[in-house]
C-alpha cells in the first residue's frame, strides 16, 4: 500500500519536475524514485496480511514478492531510457510518469482481494501501456502498433469486465474469498452455467493480457512497431504482474473442484497451444525483436504450467515457481531488449545478421546477450534453467508428466532460436553495416553488467530467493 | 574442503585472467593449471585407497527443496580429477603454440571448463552433477564455436543440441528418482537427490526399463556410443586442437563415469535388462569406428574415429558387470585421456608445419623429424595396446572382463587390437615414411618445448604401461563398491 501511493505521488511530482526541461535530472529521480519505492516496498515483508479499503487490497508476502520484481524490473530497465535524455526527448518527464503510474496498476494486479481493484488494476496498467507503445509518434509502425494494442487490449478488457459482471450477479459479491464461498455453497444452482461463463470470460481477459494463445495475436506486431525501451516493460511487467493476478484469482476465487474441473482443461488447452505457437513461431522469425515477441509468448507457456501446477495456496511449490520464474524471465528479457535496443538504434536493423561480429566490436554486450539468451533457454549457470526446474517439477509433483514431457520438448527447440543469436555474434563476421563499435556509456554497460550478473547469481544460488514464499 | 578448493580455484583463476590481455595471459593461466595440479596431486597423496567418499563438504544449495551443494572424491573420482588436472595444463601449453584471438578469454573458458569437469567428477548430488555437466558444456561449446575451423558454426550447433537435448533426458529421469525419494534429514523438504538415496530406491523393474534409457541418453550422446555419435567426428575435426583434445582427452571421460557413478547403481535391473543390447551397440561401435578410421584422409578425423572405436571398449567392459571390466575401463580412461592427447598435439604440431593434415600430402617427416617419429611411435604403440604401454593393461583387462560375461563378444571386440593397428600403422606408414611430399619439404623438428609438453605423456605411457597398480588400486575399491550395487540387488 505505501509503495502503491508513494509511486502514485513520486509519479506526479516527477511529472511537475519536467517543467524544468532537464532530461539529465530526470533520469537519477526516476531511479531514485524506484529504489525508494522497492526499499519501502520490502518494509511489510513477513508483517502478516494487511488489508486496505474494506478488503478491497491485501498486501501480504505474495503480493510483496511480486510487488519486488516489477519494481526492480522496472529499476533496471530505466538505464536504458538514456538514449532518450540524450537526445533531448521532450516528453521524457510524461514516458517516466506513464511508466511510473503503469507501475502502480501492477502493483494494484497483485494485491488486489476485489474484482474491481483487478479491474482498475489492468485498466491502470494498460492505459499507460497503450500510450507509450505510440509514443515514437512520427513512425508508422509504432502508431500501428498502439492502435493495434489499443483496440485488442479494450476488446479484452470488455470480455474481463462482462465475465466480471457475469460472476457478480452468480455470487452476488466482488471479493474473492466471498466468490469462492459462493461457489462451493451455490444459492441458486441454476446460477451456475452463468458463473462459469463470467470465469472463462475472465480467463480470456486476462491470458489477452499475458498473451497467452490464442489470444496472442497481437504480441508479434505490437512488439514491434513500439519502441524497443517499452516492448521490454510491456514483455516484463506486464507479465509478470498478469500471471500474480492469474494465480490469485484462481486460488482465491475459484479453488473449487467445480470450478477447477472447467478451468484447469481450459488452461492445459491454451498452455500447450501457447508452447507451441510461442516456440513454432520464434523458430521462423529472422528479427531478433520479433524473436522476442514469440519467445515471450512461450514462456507465458511455461508460467501457464505453474498455474496448471495448483495445490490451492499462494505459497509453496506452484507460487515459488511462478515466482522465480517471473524474476529470472524478466532480468534476462531486461538485458535482451537492452542490447537489441543498442545495437539497433547504432545499426538501424533489428535482424540477425545485424548482429554479426559483435562479439569483436563489442565483447560486453555480446556476452550479456549470450547470458540472456542461454538463461531464456533455461541452460544451467543462468537464473533461467531454475526457474524452468521449479515449475517443471511442481507439475511433476501433481501428476501432469505429459504436460511438462511437452514442454521440454519445446524448449529443446527453443535451444535452436536463442542460439541463433549468439552464433550471429561469435561465429559471424563482420560486414559493412555491423563493422562499426556500437556506442554504449558506461552507465548502460554497468546496468547491463548487473543484469548479467544477477542471471548467473539466481543460477548458482538459487536458494537465495527459491523458497521464500 | 580440498575438492571445493579444487572447484573454486580454475574458476576464481579464470576470472582473475581477464585482467590480463592477450599473451600476457599465457604465464598466469598455466600457472593456475598447475596449482589446480599440485592440489590434486596433494589430494591424491593424502587420499586412503578405499571405497569411502573422502574431502567431502555437504551445503544446503537449494534447502527448500531438499538439494545440496555435496561434492566428495573416492578412487574412482580421485583419478579422474587427476587426469583433469594433469591434461589441463598440457592443453594450455599446446594452446600456446598457436596465437588464438583473445587468448585470455580462450584459457579462462579452459579453466572456467575444467572447474566443470571436476564438479561432475566430483558431485554427490543428482541436480548438482546435472548442473555441472552442462557447465562443462558452455565453454567447450565456446572455445570450439569461435576459434574453430571454417564450418564451426554448424558444427557446433549440432554438437550442442545433440548433447542437451541429451542431457535434458537425463534431468527428466532425475526428476523422476526425486520425486521418489524421502524426505532430508532436517525435515525442510519432502525429497532429496542424494546419490546415496537414488542407490537405495528399489525401484520396481518395469520403472528402471524405461529409466535406463532416461539417464543413458545424456551419457550416450558424451561418450559417444554408437548409434549416438554423428556429433563427434566433425567437431572433433573442426575444433581448435585444444578444445578437440578437452573434449576426447576429458569430456568424452564424463559419459563413461557418468555410466559408472549415476546409472549402473540406480538403475541396476534396467541395466541388466537392457545389457545385451548395449553390449552390441558398443562392439558395432568398435568396430564401425574402426573400419572407417581405415578409410580416413584427414589425421584428426582418424583419431576421432579411432577414439569412438576406443570408446565402444570401455563401454562394454562396463556393461560386463565385472571386476575387471570396470577396473579396466577406469585404466583405460587415463590410458585413453593420455594418448589421445598426444596424439591431437603431434597432428596439430604436423598441422602448424605443413599447413595440412591430408594423409596424402604427407610424408618422410622421418628424416626431417626424428624426435618427432620417436614421440609419435610411443603414442601409437600406446593406442595399439602393446604390451609394456598404457593401452595394453587396460585393453586386456576390457577384453577380459566382456570374454568372460561372453566369450563370442569378447571375440569380436578383440579384432579392435588388429584393426587399431591397421590404421594406425598405415597412417604411420604414410605420414613417417615413403617420399618426402612439396608440404614436407622444410619439415622442422620438434622444439624443445613441445617436448617438454610430450616428455610427461611418454613417462605415463610407460609407467601405467609397467605400474598399472599406481592407479588400479586407487580405484578398486569404488569399482567394487559399484559392482556390490550392481550384482547383489
Amino acid at each position: 500500500m505505501n509503495s502503491i501511493i508513494l509511486l502514485s505521488v513520486l509519479g506526479l511530482g516527477n511529472l511537475f519536475l519536467g517543467f524544468r526541461r532537464s532530461n539529465r535530472l530526470l533520469l537519477p529521480a526516476a531511479m531514485l524514485i524506484l529504489g525508494l519505492v522497492l526499499t519501502v516496498n520490502f518494509i511489510d515483508w513477513n508483517q502478516g496480511p494487511q488489508s486496505f479499503f474494506n478488503d478491497m487490497l491485501v498486501v501480504d508476502n505474495f503480493s510483496i514478492a511480486f510487488t519486488g520484481i516489477v519494481l526492480l524490473t522496472a529499476l533496471l530497465l530505466i538505464p536504458f531510457s538514456e538514449k532518450y535524455v540524450l537526445d533531448g526527448e521532450a516528453s521524457l518527464a510524461e514516458y517516466y510518469s506513464l511508466l511510473l503510474f503503469s507501475l502502480v496498476g501492477a502493483i494494484m494486479l497483485v494485491s488486489y482481494n476485489h474484482l474491481l481493484m483487478l479491474f482498475l488494476g489492468i485498466e491502470t496498467l494498460s492505459i499507460a501501456m497503450y500510450v507509450l507503445a505510440g509514443s515514437d509518434k512520427r513512425n508508422l509502425r509504432s502508431n500501428e502498433a498502439a492502435l493495434k494494442y489499443f483496440l485488442m487490449g479494450a476488446f479484452a478488457t470488455g470480455i474481463l469486465l462482462f465475465g466480471m459482471a457475469l460472476v457478480y450477479g452468480a455470487t452476488g459479491t466482488f471479493v474473492l474469498r466471498d466468490i469462492s464461498f459462493a461457489v462451493q455453497n451455490p444459492v441458486n444452482d441454476s446460477l451456475r452455467p452463468m458463473l462459469y461463463i463470467g470465469m472463462l470470460m475472465m480467463l480470456i481477459g486476462i491470458g489477452f493480457k499475458v498473451s497467452a494463445a490464442p489470444f496472442h495475436f497481437w504480441t508479434p506486431d505490437v512488439y514491434e512497431g513500439t519502441p524497443t525501451f517499452f516492448t521490454a516493460f510491456m514483455s516484463t511487467v506486464v507479465k509478470t504482474a498478469g500471471f500474480a493476478a492469474f494465480l490469485k484469482l484462481l486460488v482465491q476465487a475459484f479453488p473449487a473442484a467445480s470450478a477447477q474441473g472447467l478451468w484447469l482443461p481450459t488452461l492445459t488447452a491454451m498452455c500447450v497451444l501457447t508452447l507451441l505457437i510461442g516456440n513454432v513461431g520464434a523458430v521462423a522469425q529472422t528479427s531478433l525483436k520479433r524473436m522476442l515477441a514469440y519467445s515471450s509468448v512461450s514462456h507465458a507457456g511455461y508460467l501457464l504450467i505453474g498455474l496448471v501446477a495448483f495445490n490451492g495456496q499462494l505459497e509453496g511449490a506452484s507460487a515459488n515457481g511462478i515466482f522465480f520464474y517471473s524474476l529470472a524471465y524478466s532480468i534476462a528479457t531486461v538485458a535482451a531488449f537492452g542490447v537489441l535496443q543498442l545495437v539497433a538504434n547504432a545499426r538501424m536493423r533489428e535482424d540477425y545478421n545485424g548482429l554479426n561480429g559483435l562479439a569483436k566490436t563489442n565483447p560486453l554486450l555480446a556476452f550479456v546477450l549470450t547470458i540472456a539468451m542461454l538463461s531464456l533457454a533455461g541452460i544451467p549457470l543462468t537464473g533461467g534453467f531454475f526457474g524452468k526446474f521449479f515449475v517443471f517439477s511442481a507439475a511433476v509433483e501433481n501428476g501432469y508428466i505429459g504436460l511438462v514431457v511437452f514442454a521440454v520438448v519445446m524448449s529443446m527447440v527453443s535451444i535452436y532460436y536463442y542460439l541463433r543469436p549468439i552464433i550471429a555474434m561469435y561465429m559471424h563476421d563482420t560486414d559493412e553495416t555491423t563493422a562499426a563499435l556500437v556506442p554504449v556509456s558506461s552507465f548502460q554497460s554497468g546496468a547491463l553488467l548487473l543484469l548479467a550478473l544477477l542471471t548467473v547469481v539466481l543460477g548458482v544460488l538459487p536458494g537465495l530467493v527459491s523458497g521464500i514464499l | 574442503m580440498l575438492t571445493v578448493l579444487l572447484l573454486l580455484w580454475p574458476v576464481a583463476a579464470a576470472l582473475l585472467l581477464h585482467f590480463f590481455k592477450g599473451r600476457a595471459a599465457r604465464i598466469p593461466a598455466l600457472g593456475a593449471a598447475l596449482v589446480e595440479f599440485a592440489l590434486a596431486a596433494y589430494a591424491a597423496i593424502s587420499f586412503s585407497a578405499d571405497a569411502t567418499g573422502q574431502f567431502s563438504l555437504n551445503l544446503p544449495w537449494i534447502s527448500s527443496a531438499g538439494i545440496n551443494f555435496h561434492v566428495g572424491m573416492d578412487g574412482l573420482s580421485l583419478s579422474l580429477v587427476l587426469l583433469t588436472a594433469f591434461l589441463v595444463p598440457i592443453i594450455l601449453l599446446s594452446a600456446f603454440r598457436r596465437n588464438f584471438e583473445n587468448e585470455s578469454v580462450f584459457y579462462a573458458l579452459v579453466l572456467f571448463m575444467e572447474t566443470g569437469l571436476v564438479g561432475v567428477f566430483t558431485a554427490q548430488d543428482a541436480f548438482l552433477f546435472y548442473f555441472f555437466w552442462e557447465v562443462a558444456l558452455i565453454p567447450i561449446y565456446f572455445l570450439a564455436g569461435v576459434w574453430g575451423g571454417a564450418n564451426r558454426a554448424k558444427v557446433t550447433f549440432k554438437f550442442f543440441l545433440y548433447t542437451i537435448v541429451g542431457s535434458l533426458f537425463m534431468l527428466a529421469g532425475f526428476v523422476y528418482l526425486y520425486f521418489q525419494t524421502g524426505p532430508t534429514a532436517n525435515g525442510l523438504s519432502a525429497h532429496n537427490s542424494e546419490l546415496l538415496s537414488f542407490y537405495n530406491l528399489n525401484l520396481p523393474i518395469a520403472t528402471q526399463v524405461w529409466l535406463f534409457w532416461l539417464i543413458f541418453a545424456a551419457f550416450a550422446v558424451k561418450m559417444p556410443i554408437f548409434p549416438f555419435h554423428t556429433w563427434q567426428p566433425d567437431t572433433y575435426t573442426e575444433a581448435p586442437a585444444p578444445a578437440t583434445m578437452l573434449l576426447s582427452g576429458i569430456m568424452l571421460k564424463m559419459g563413461i563415469y557418468g555410466c559408472l557413478r549415476w546409472l549402473l547403481p540406480v538403475v541396476p535391473q534396467g541395466t541388466a535388462y537392457w545389457q545385451n543390447l548395449v553390449l552390441i551397440l558398443a562392439i558395432i561401435g568398435i568396430i564401425y569406428g574402426a573400419i572407417i578410421a581405415i578409410r580416413q584422409q584427414d589425421v584428426k578425423r582418424l583419431i576421432a574415429y579411432s577414439s569412438l572405436s576406443h570408446v565402444g571398449l570401455m563401454i562394454a567392459g562396463i556393461f560386463s558387470f565385472t571386476e575387471m571390466g570396470m577396473q579396466g575401463a577406469s585404466i583405460q580412461m587415463l590410458a585413453h585421456g593420455v594418448n589421445v592427447v598426444g596424439m591431437f598435439f603431434i597432428a596439430d604440431a604436423i598441422e602448424r608445419r605443413t599447413g595440412t593434415r591430408q594423409i596424402d600430402d604427407l610424408g618422410g617427416l622421418t628424416r626431417q623429424a626424428p624426435v618427432l617419429t620417436v614421440c609419435f611411435l610411443v603414442l601409437l604403440l600406446g593406442t595399439v595396446a602393446l604390451p609394456l604401454t598404457n593401452g595394453f593393461v587396460g585393453e586386456f583387462l576390457l577384453l577380459a572382463g566382456v570374454y568372460k560375461y561372453n566369450a563370442w563378444m569378447g571375440a569380436v571386440a578383440g579384432i579392435t587390437i588388429i584393426l587399431s593397428a591397421v590404421y594406425l600403422l598405415r597412417m604411420f606408414q604414410r605420414v613417417m615414411l615413403g617420399p618426402d611430399s612439396s608440404f614436407t619439404a622444410t619439415f622442422t623438428d620438434l622444439t624443445g618445448s613441445e617436448l617438454a609438453l610430450l616428455v610427461p605423456l611418454i613417462v605415463l605411457v610407460f609407467w601405467i604401461g609397467l605400474f598399472p597398480n599406481t592407479f588400479l588400486h586407487l580405484s578398486k575399491d569404488s569399482v567394487l563398491n559399484i559392482l556390490n550395487e550392481v550384482v547383489i540387488r
